[in-house]
């Protein structure tokens, strides 16, 4: 039998996936359908549920209910499963300051079981694919934020993830540096053929990079699609703009709790 | 597909499971040894406090002879004591570590990796418990020039070195829990400190259990670091002897280690919610 003639499976299914806190529902009934190999662009205000979404992808957080399965593993009864087949970018800085970008690269490749005869020369192609060859002694605390960035990406690829999370990825970076970590993203997509998951606020970083979209609003499915889709259903001469503020309307001053804002600031001000 | 190894655990159970375990917590300790390192000043100045507990206290004590030490020299009964301080005021802190890792997001990191969460917490007692060395080297070298009477055989030193180690593990390893329970630094602030003098007075580091009236006898007979200052002392010290007798005192501090290990495991996923 062909391997071409099975029904491709999705990278990353989700039913009626909800997560509560409390009386808060941070994610609610969301079905999701990312399809293997596309840059995957989750969108939303603050406190919409993404990373709340991206962490129960991971296996950080139990979803209270519904289901979900990343590269055909159930979350909740293979999280063992699924953890060797996914890659993560958290929206905080993940990278040890206290290590230099080689001994962080050489940890992840031990924990991940990269093959002890390989581990020396796949950390040496990350660092230079990821422009780092020159930095990879230095302490990660001197590092800028676009550095930071991609050591961590670096890192997140390691093991050749077949799906990889990224969580508000180029927050706090200039231009420059965004383009650079858009750059490796696409040739690191193409190369080990694996499926990216990315939740932004940044609709340049949405257009450019990802395939398709989703957005979420309130822990709510807003709308999903692509790009050319998404603006379609909104008018004639819509921008991505007008799109997000189409169906994110309402909670624009509701959500994003004081946490959020902590949260997301402190991340700035690292990598700034 | 490109590669027939994505995502394919390590082959065979006692690879994936016996020498999976042992490798990641030597990652991990490996890499936290290598911030030991980097830190050596740290080392230094956590050193005063100790010092200043052999030589003003000890000095003071040894003299007017006002704890009843059996046939040993209170400076002799006291050092071991004061090691063992050292152990858990270097180790009862290291919660505020994996806070810290929290607020970053570092936890995040590791907690997405395949390894397992024992293997985590383990790698990062051990390397606790060396940094509880490093420290007791200093210590010893101090008691050696007060005129402490050390043993120097190279066993009792290498005995030494594992209770140290192990001591060092063990709190760390309790901090390491308070920390999942707690989440926060001021929180976790207020714990230690309240936690950490009962801790120390509750035992029998500077004065024996004869000397203290039985409800608080009780309670040191529940406390880890009595058992931790018996093994140090009949290890230590040129006719030193605990109250329990070294086999005992290992079996506890190994017991109460492995547990704390068990929990913090479980407890260490919630960190991050
Ligand atoms: N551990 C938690 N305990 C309580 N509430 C939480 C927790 N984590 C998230 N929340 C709440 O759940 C909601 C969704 O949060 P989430 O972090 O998923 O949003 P987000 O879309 O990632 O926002 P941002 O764009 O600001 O990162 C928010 O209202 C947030 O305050
Ligand atoms: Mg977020």
């Amino acid at each position: 039998m062909s391997e071409f003639e099975l029904p491709v499976r999705p990278a990353v299914l989700t039913q009626a996936l909800t997560r509560r806190f409390g009386e808060l529902v941070a994610v609610d009934r969301l079905d999701l359908e990312i399809a293997s190999g596309i840059i995957f662009g989750l969108l939303g205000p603050n406190g919409a549920g993404k990373s709340t979404t991206v962490k129960m992808l991971t296996t950080l957080l139990p979803p209270s209910s519904g289901r979900a399965t990343v590269a055909g593993h159930d979350v909740v009864r293979e999280p063992a499963a699924v953890r060797r087949q996914i890659g993560y970018v958290p929206q905080l800085i993940s990278a040890d300051g206290a290590l230099s970008g080689y001994e962080n690269l050489l940890l992840s490749a031990k924990l991940y079981d990269v093959p002890r005869k390989e581990q020396a020369a796949r950390i040496d192609d990350a660092l230079q694919f990821m422009g780092l060859t020159d930095a990879a002694r230095a302490m990660v605390r001197t590092y800028s934020g676009g550095m930071v960035r991609r050591l961590e990406v670096a890192q997140a690829l390691l093991h050749r993830p077949a799906v990889l999370f990224l969580d508000e990825p180029t927050i706090g970076l200039d231009p420059m540096a965004r383009h650079a970590v858009w750059e490796r993203l696409r040739e690191s997509r193409t190369r080990y053929a694996m499926t990216v998951l990315i939740t932004t606020h940044d609709m340049d970083e949405a257009e450019q990079l990802c395939d398709r979209l989703a957005i979420m609003n309130g822990g709510r499915l807003a709308a999903t699609g692509t790009v050319a889709e998404l603006k379609q259903r909104v008018g004639p001469s819509a921008t991505l703009d007008d799109v997000f503020a189409h169906f994110a309307v309402g909670v624009i001053t509701e959500g994003g709790s004081y946490r959020d804002v902590v949260n997301t600031r402190n991340t700035a001000e690292r990598l700034g | 597909m490109t590669s027939s190894t994505l995502g394919t655990p390590p082959s065979g159970w006692v690879n994936r499971h016996v020498l999976g375990f042992g490798r990641h917590s030597l990652a991990v300790a490996q890499m936290e040894i290598a911030k030991i390192g980097r830190e050596p000043t740290e080392l230094l100045t956590r050193a005063i406090q100790p010092a200043l507990w052999l030589i003003v206290f000890g000095q003071v004590f040894t003299r007017t002879r006002a704890i009843p030490t059996g046939t040993m020299r209170y400076l002799d009964y006291l050092a071991p004591g004061v090691l063992a301080q050292s152990v858990l005021f270097s180790a009862i802190f290291y919660g505020l570590a994996v806070i810290w890792e929290r607020d970053l997001g570092v936890v995040h990191k590791l907690l997405v990796s395949p390894a397992s969460r024992s293997s985590l917490v383990f790698g990062k007692a051990i390397s606790a418990g060396l940094r509880a060395l490093a420290q007791a080297v200093i210590i010893l070298a101090l008691a050696a020039v007060l005129g402490v009477r050390l043993r120097t055989d190279v066993m009792s030193l290498m005995g030494v070195a594992l209770v140290v180690v192990l001591g060092g593990a063990l709190f760390s390893t309790f901090s390491f829990v308070i920390a999942c329970l707690v989440k926060t630094r001021e929180r976790f602030m207020g714990v230690g400190q309240v936690l950490t003098m009962p801790l120390f007075f509750a035992s029998n580091a500077i004065y024996p259990l004869s000397m203290m009236p039985p409800w608080l006898r009780t309670i040191s007979a529940l406390n880890p670091l009595t058992y931790l200052v018996n093994a140090l002392r009949a290890l230590m010290i040129e006719g030193g002897e605990g109250t329990a007798g070294l086999g005992t005192d290992l079996l506890v501090l190994l017991a109460v280690f492995l547990v704390l290990v068990g929990i913090a495991a479980n407890l260490y996923e919630g960190i991050v919610r």
